[in-house]
């Protein structure tokens, strides 16, 4: 090369230039932001809602003070974590720019912490205003659950990741005729992961099953708080190595799929 | 390098070489896309990839950019293998492609500032400026990429290509859809882009009098083979025509060179 003006780049570098594609993909389209507060804003009111409707009707919710609200953010962290990271993968699908990118010195591992950083991003802008309406309109301060809350969050995250990961290699490799799995998969574990009610309602087989994954610990963990007024970190402990597995494998899948991809030709396409 | 059986070690050439393909073939299900190719290509030459549809010559690029796996056969670009070694030698080369669209919500500096980025241009901003001053693109930085005209996208896919300078450029059909105007424009720059930078371009077209203006060699491709391999003027005197549109017909139709059928 004779003057070039180029530099070894670093993966931090080309993350944050990832991050800012995204960020600015957000900023340039309103609609995109109000989504991200619609959704989440009207939750947290219907389902608030019908939780002071049942204090005042049932003794046990009384008690319970809080944890259906508690249960609908927590879920909505699970749900949202995942779609903005499959939303950021899907808008290089959406605009044909996997080929530039796969092409360029990005390596996929910095491509998926660029898309866990969006997720972030994009959870924060849709969940604290969510939070902030359920202590305005039903007196339920969130954050005041405290430091068990970075463990739920933790825990909740990172599931979100790993299906987030696994359902954009899907897409990637099959195209955009995958495109719905992105927003149904998490739905499919919603009835094992007893986001409204405990493990023990389910049948005795179903709850091998539901201690599988992790976000039923977390919601387990949050009644016995909420409810119970105990922190059970064994329950956290139990669903952060359930995650570390799950997110290894999803980033070998990831990887897998891509390396099948590449050898079907997909890249050059992305279409149905 | 694919299938170690038949990936013999790199030579001393294959390494000065810009690419440096040996039996490349690429098979979908039953079919053979490209069909044990070998070439090399110098460094700071211009080739051309002739051939119709179909004839393999998007794979082939798609081969050497990494996007798509070979089934077998070896590429060397820049002296590393492909796709192995990729993220030594992907920095040093960019593409231009049909293939590819750079995202439309955002402006053309934004796109220019991202991949200036991922491509660690040291001073992005002082990039993004000569780059807008050689490809007139001034007028419209700051306008969202799908609101530009066609002429005006192929430039800013072009400023993308070039935003690192790179020793390799692959285009893919680098002036399709484009008026004559705007198309002679763009190869008088990449023209004045090789001579200033000694860089090697490997372009496919189906614009003959582009290949013919722009190219030293041209590969032409038929079914995923290498039908013929050498510079305009002796493939034009091989089938004793006059220009490579003629040649190109030719080959298509399965008329042998005038040197073999006499």
């Amino acid at each position: 090369m004779s003057e070039v003006a180029v530099h070894r780049g670093s993966s931090a570098r080309r993350i944050q230039a990832m991050v800012l594609r995204y960020w600015y993909l957000l900023m340039s389209s309103w609609p995109r932001l109000l989504e991200l507060v619609y959704w989440p804003a009207l939750q947290i009111i219907t389902w608030g809602f019908l939780q002071t409707y049942l204090t005042q009707t049932s003794g046990f919710f009384a008690r319970a003070g809080g944890s259906l609200i508690g249960a609908v953010i927590l879920w909505d962290i699970l749900f949202r974590g995942q779609l903005g990271l499959s939303i950021s993968f899907l808008e290089e699908m959406w605009a044909r720019n996997l080929g530039n990118l796969m092409m360029s010195p990005l390596r996929p591992i910095e491509f998926l912490i660029s898309l866990m950083i969006m997720s972030l991003i994009r959870l924060a802008i849709g969940v604290i205003p969510m939070t902030l309406l359920a202590l305005v309109f039903f007196d339920f301060n969130f954050f005041a659950i405290g430091l068990p809350l970075i463990a739920f969050f933790c825990n909740l995250i990172f599931t979100s990741w790993s299906i987030g990961i696994f359902v954009s290699g899907l897409v990637l490799r099959n195209g955009l005729g995958a495109e719905s799995i992105v927003w149904t998969l998490m739905f499919g574990l919603m009835p094992l992961a007893c986001v409204y009610y405990p493990v023990a309602v389910l049948p005795g087989w179903l709850q091998y099953l539901a201690w599988t994954l992790p976000p039923t610990y977390v919601f387990e963990g949050m009644r016995a708080l909420l409810i119970d007024g105990v922190f059970r970190s064994d329950l956290m402990v139990y669903s952060l190595v359930i995650n570390a597995v799950l997110l290894a494998a999803s980033f070998a899948i990831f990887l897998a799929l891509l390396r099948s991809a590449k050898r079907h030709g997909s890249l050059l396409g992305g279409g149905e | 390098m694919v299938n170690s059986d038949i990936t013999p070690a790199p030579s001393p050439a294959a390494d000065r070489a810009a690419i440096d393909v040996a039996h490349l073939t690429k098979v979908y299900k039953t079919t053979r896309a490209v069909d044990d190719v070998s070439f090399r290509i110098k460094r700071g030459s211009v080739t051309g990839l002739l051939g119709g549809n179909g004839a393999g010559k998007t794979t082939t690029i798609a081969m050497i950019m990494g996007l798509v796996l070979p089934t077998s056969g070896c590429i060397r670009v820049l002296g590393h293998a492909m796709p192995e070694e990729g993220p030594k030698v992907l920095g040093r080369m960019n593409f231009e492609s049909p293939y590819v669209d750079m995202p439309m919500r955002l402006t053309v500096r934004q796109n220019l500032t991202i991949f200036g980025r991922l491509y660690a241009v040291a001073n992005v901003g002082e990039r993004i400026a000569q780059l807008a001053a050689d490809l007139d693109l001034n007028d419209f930085l700051d306008r969202a990429n799908g609101k530009l005209s066609a002429g005006q996208k192929t430039r800013v896919a072009l400023a993308k290509a070039l935003i690192n300078q790179p020793e390799l450029l692959l285009l893919d059909e680098p002036t399709a859809s484009l008026d004559p105007d705007t198309a002679d424009w763009v190869r008088q720059h990449l023209l004045d882009y090789r001579s200033t930078h000694d860089a090697t371009i490997l372009l496919a077209s189906h614009n003959m009098l582009e290949v013919e203006r722009l190219c030293d060699r041209v590969i032409i491709m038929k079914r995923g083979r290498v039908e013929d391999d050498d510079s305009p003027d002796q493939i034009m005197a091989r089938y004793n025509r006059a220009t490579l549109e003629e040649v190109f017909l030719d080959v298509a139709r399965g008329r042998a060179p005038v040197a073999e059928t006499s």
